[in-house]
């Protein structure tokens, strides 16, 4: 594992460990170092599963946040057939912080929508780490149309630090663009799943996942603001981002409890960058499961049950 | 049909006593620093008469002003479940809650009431920067879809005076989610036919702005109103070059074709009315002044006042009903 979170500290040193003893045995082949070797790894199993089993809110949002997790790019390759990338918004240009188009999942087609957030220095520039623009947000509204007009689901992969602020991205509109998608999302008349593979950020995280049935990945947040942000607005101390991630009841397993999220979609031991694989078989087993719910539905039940999820929200199921 | 005047519930007029400012007391206009005799302030709404600066005015003061005679229902908001966070910051949620009630008298960030004016018909929705920064969590959520209910069992405009920094953080996600839930709300005002009017006020921001803010038939602002949705500084810093005059202003989105007209404060309830009625295929309005109207009793109108501004005409006759 090239990249260890720093509450993994303790970890990548047992790790470490076993490393170099398994070095030094093939240099040397007198040495027999397999048994405590083995001990450690076992160590090591066994510290993962308990980091993993006890993560606090702030500790997901790291997890979340990693770049070796499955992106959307990874999750479009590894589940979908015959995807046709379908590029613009017609009007200024096209944004690569938002990636979607034609794609076949299990034999059905669909239309697919993400966020990709990039994965070297190269991919992440021209992605703009995964913050979309107006532009992104128009695509997507041009997509859900497209898929809207020939009756294919819609299927969002949301990850995302949130919109993107930028003086050009406030004058072309972005206040509108999300808007509008979030709009579009509750008004298409096919089924709509949403899947939160990382970070839902605020806002430009809402514009796509105004959907009939949203998933969060065991480790993935979902928050109306990152918790440095608020630890700054609120303690007026960004170093008080535990704190305020605690507060803001952001985890998958809060947000099932709120009624927000209708599913958490299980992650290997030790996170979804520990084996990306695992994680793309389990969100394609979800998405699959999902969309054969909805199938049945008719274009108004999907349309008016997706609504009525919304007005919902927070009237129902909340301890006082 | 029964008007109240600025009708309060008994229950929260006699918890919060309302902070009644002496008549003879003088201000300081925030931008040019003339003193500001109060009563003269008020009948202003607020905005400077000396350099036309518009300030903040709280959304019950704000429909005195718009409605025929000062007089409108309020519409009641159903209340949300307090604090399902269990927040915590450095103060408690609730007292935050508290506080911001007993300075504002208000139950929360939005207050909504049906009435006339220029004897039209309006379901209003006002967003009060003064009660923890206008922000949107579930009352307000809950406020914006009794507004549009009440819209469409009256077949009425819905219009929404926005004011707020954003979304109420200490409601987590539960205030995230009112985006699309007002969204929901303002859209079926717009499939029962109804006009949708959003007036953007000084300052929306966030997620306000990036939901039912920018879904209107029609985008209205005050002049200078601070419009957008990331902050400046954010932005500043991400980008790492300064913001250009004028940037996120209502005039600045004006130019940029986010919003249809920048309006004084004192023209709105006009604007309102004349947009709104060729909207709903109604006859002008009468203009001026109008008492409230007493009854529901309809006549075809000749509308003597139509150019308007000369004054109180509208004793002279009633206007068609819609
Ligand atoms: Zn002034």
């Amino acid at each position: 594992m090239a990249n260890y979170l720093e509450f993994e500290k303790p970890l990548a040193e047992i790790e470490g460990k076993a490393e170099e003893l398994r070095a030094l045995a093939r240099q040397n082949s007198e040495m027999d170092v397999e048994k405590e070797a083995e001990a450690l790894d076992q160590k090591a199993a066994d510290l993962l599963a308990e980091l993993y089993r006890t993560l606090t809110p702030w500790r997901k949002c790291q997890v979340a946040r990693h770049p070796d997790r499955p992106h959307c790019k990874d999750y479009i390759k590894a589940l979908f057939q015959e995807f046709t990338p379908l590029s613009g918004d017609r009007n200024f240009a096209d944004d690569h912080a938002v990636m979607g188009g034609l794609a076949r999942f299990n034999d059905r087609p669909i239309v697919v929508i993400g966020h990709e957030k990039g994965h070297d220095t190269k991919s992440r520039i021209e992605r703009n780490f995964g913050m979309a623009r107006p532009e992104g947000y128009r695509k997507a509204i041009r997509l859900m149309d497209l898929a809207d007009r020939f009756g294919l689901p819609i299927v969002t992969l949301v990850d995302t630090t949130g919109a993107y602020p930028g003086r050009g991205a406030e004058e072309r509109g972005q206040s509108e663009a999300i808007a509008r998608s979030t709009e579009k999302c509750l008004n298409v008349k096919v089924p709509l799943v949403s899947i939160i593979i990382g970070e839902g950020g605020s806002g430009g995280a809402v514009a796509f996942a105004g959907a009939n049935r949203l998933a969060m990945l065991e480790h993935a947040v979902y928050s109306v603001i990152s918790p440095e942000g608020c630890a700054s607005i609120l303690w007026k101390d960004a170093g008080k981002m535990r704190e305020a991630a605690e507060a803001l009841k952001l985890t998958a397993q809060d947000l099932e409890k709120l009624g927000v999220a209708d599913q958490i979609i299980p992650e290997p031991v030790g996170g979804a960058q520990r084996d990306p694989d695992a994680t793309i078989a389990n969100v394609g087993a979800a998405l699959e499961e999902m969309l054969t719910a909805l199938d049945k539905k008719t274009p108004k039940e999907l349309l008016q049950e997706r609504r009525q999820k919304f007005l919902d929200i927070g009237t129902k199921g909340l301890a006082a | 049909m029964n008007w109240i005047s600025n009708y309060v519930r008994p229950k929260i007029n006699s918890i919060f006593s309302r902070r009644e400012t002496p008549d003879n007391l003088w201000s300081k206009c925030d931008s040019c620093g003339t003193m500001l005799f109060h009563r003269e302030l008020k009948d202003a709404q607020n905005v400077c008469p000396n350099c036309d600066h518009h300030m903040h005015i709280s959304p019950r003061e704000r429909f005195k002003h718009l409605f025929d005679g000062g007089l409108f229902t309020e519409v009641e908001v159903p209340k949300p479940i307090v604090d399902p966070l269990h927040f915590r910051d450095q103060k408690k949620y609730p007292d935050r809650v508290k506080i911001a009630q007993k300075s504002t008298g208000e139950e929360d960030a939005m207050l909504v009431a049906t009435g006339e004016i220029q004897r039209t018909p309006f379901v209003l929705a006002g967003q009060n920067f003064k009660f923890m920064g206008g922000s949107m969590g579930m009352f307000v959520g809950n406020a914006i879809v009794a507004a549009a209910n009440e819209a469409i069992a009256r077949k009425c405009p819905l219009v929404i005076f926005t004011a707020a920094g954003g979304a109420r953080m200490q409601e987590g996600i539960l205030s995230l989610m009112q985006m699309p839930r007002t969204t929901v709300a303002v859209d079926m005002v717009k499939e029962a036919g109804l006009p949708f009017i959003v007036v953007l006020t000084h300052p929306t921001t966030g997620g306000v702005t990036a939901s039912f803010a920018m879904l209107g038939d029609v985008h209205l602002a005050e002049p200078n109103a601070l419009i957008g949705f990331a902050g400046a500084r954010v932005i500043e810093q991400t980008i790492r070059e300064s913001l250009p005059e004028g940037f996120q202003r209502a005039e600045y989105l004006l130019d940029h074709g986010m919003i249809d007209r920048v309006v004084a404060r004192k023209d709105i309830r006009e604007e309102l009315v004349t947009i709104c009625r060729m909207l709903m295929r109604q006859s002008p309005a009468i203009k001026g002044d109008l008492a409230a109207c007493e009854d529901d009793a309809t006549a075809e109108t000749t509308a003597t006042g139509t150019d308007s501004d000369k004054g109180a005409d509208g004793d002279s006759g009633k206007d068609k009903k819609g």
